[in-house]
């Protein structure tokens, strides 16, 4: 039985599975965006020559990152809606525990990328009348972000594997709408190895892609 | 143009890298600094446009206190000219691109004015045909040479060194000295930190010697070369000037 697989509800199913691939990516492009945004924020936070700014930003990231994400994932989905008093949809509080969760991780790889850049170069930018936020935004950000292209492309991979986390909250995702065909027909062989096979080769060709840009920078 | 007055400066508690410096430069005068490695003049150069904070003192450029809280400093900066050791070109444009972000983001030219700025700069340094280069692709002599047109751009009232031709090869020195010098005799304010005795004999007003901090010595470069007060300064130059 287990060499008789048949795999035509695939193609059978494509819309279902479409529409979860489509949830996935929108919930995966999202968060890394938002995320990014929140990050490079928290990060000039965190490099502010004031001390509040800098505590207030530590606290943050420190508290996002001794969480499990599905936690972060349970708490907004069940607290918020206590809190402000009416329901939240699944979609925008798992996307805000993403981008809530991914900002502190990228917040330090922003960090870091800005560390990278020579202090000279901000000197530079300052001495011909660049504000400090002209200067970050024309001359020091571009050169971080162009540093750790490869390292945040890394988390993203990581974020795409994590947004299957979804599940929980009843959102249908890619692996969820698998799920769904999987049970229904009684094809879980063939649909795991299928959503398998996805994931991999997804992941894989952003490895190799990262792998690219990174001997590129080297140079 | 730029008068500093008992500027002191520490790091920390306990290292006090400027000691009370008093120093004038009158409007196109031309001030070499020199002194041995850690006597503090990157840091006194780097006063003047209010990069290196300092302790007590006063500055002030053409009338301009750099230490008044109530002052824009980045509207004086983009009137002072600051050529850096190490060049500091922005890696991520090209070599136009470089000398006319500070005209549209500061000034406020439009793209037409800055490039044609730019060009005419880039011609008068000489490198006219590397434009649409980027700044790797230059060696560190021309890389220098744009540096020096990014800050002209501004057009500045005076103009900073920084030490600018001790991280060239020997080769290089030159052509970025002839620069300067051609600037100096078109009457650029200019203040030069440097270990060049040749260009501070050619084209210096006064020569500004300093060690530990302190402002030993400050003469007509006629007066410096030919008989140093100091001992401190002797010193100094018969070192440099040795081989």
């Amino acid at each position: 039985m287990m060499f008789d697989l048949d795999f035509s509800i695939i193609p059978a199913n494509k819309e279902l599975l479409w529409e979860g691939m489509k949830m996935t990516f929108l919930l995966t492009g999202l968060a890394i965006g938002g995320g990014i945004i929140l990050g490079t924020f928290l990060a000039l936070l965190r490099i502010a020559k004031v001390p509040v700014l800098q505590h207030v930003a530590s606290a943050y990231v420190n508290f996002f990152r001794s969480l499990p994400l599905i936690l972060v994932i349970f708490w907004l989905f069940f607290l918020v809606p206590l809190i402000v008093g009416r329901p939240v949809g699944a979609f925008s509080s798992v996307l805000v525990a993403f981008i809530l969760f991914e900002a502190a991780y990228y917040s330090e790889i922003i960090r870091a990328g800005i560390n990278s850049v020579r202090p000279g170069q901000l000197a530079a930018a300052r001495a011909i009348g660049l504000t400090y936020g002209q200067a970050m935004r024309s001359v020091v950000l571009p050169q971080a972000f162009r540093a750790m292209t490869p390292i945040l492309l890394t988390q993203a991979i990581i974020l795409f594997q994590d947004t299957s986390l979804v599940y929980v909250v009843g959102l249908r995702d890619f692996l969820v709408s698998a799920e769904i065909v999987a049970n229904r027909d009684q094809k879980l062989v063939e649909m795991f190895l299928f959503v398998a096979v996805v994931y991999f080769t997804f992941c894989f060709l952003a490895s190799m892609g990262v792998r690219y840009l990174q001997r590129k920078i080297a140079t | 143009m730029i008068e500093m007055k008992s500027v002191n400066k520490w790091y920390g508690k306990s290292f006090h890298v400027l000691k009370d410096c008093t120093l004038s430069v009158a409007k196109g005068e031309v001030i070499v600094v020199c002194g041995p490695s850690g006597s503090g003049k990157s840091t006194l150069i780097k006063t003047v446009n209010g990069l290196e904070p300092i302790n007590s003192g006063e500055i002030t450029v053409a009338g301009t206190s750099i230490t008044a809280r109530e002052t824009n400093l980045d509207k004086v900066r983009s009137k002072i000219g600051m050529v850096f050791q190490n060049f500091e070109l922005f890696p991520h444009m090209n070599v136009t691109e470089n000398i006319k972000l500070g005209q549209i983001k500061v000034l406020g030219r439009n793209n037409k004015e800055a490039e044609v700025k730019a060009l005419a700069l880039l011609d008068r340094v000489g490198l006219a045909e590397h434009a649409h280069k980027y700044p790797s692709q230059l060696s560190g002599g021309q890389q220098q040479r744009v540096a020096i047109a990014r800050g002209l751009a501004m057009e500045p009232m005076a103009m900073l060194f920084d030490e600018p031709t001790s991280a060239l090869d020997p080769e290089m020195i030159n052509e970025v000295l002839d620069v300067m010098v051609e600037l100096a005799q078109e009457g650029m304010t200019m203040m030069v930190v440097t270990h060049e005795m040749g260009f501070a004999r050619k084209v210096a007003d006064r020569v500004v010697f300093m060690d530990h901090g302190e402002i030993v010595e400050d003469a007509p470069s006629k007066d410096f070369f030919g008989s140093p007060r100091s001992e401190r300064a002797q010193e100094f130059l018969s070192k440099i000037l040795s081989h």
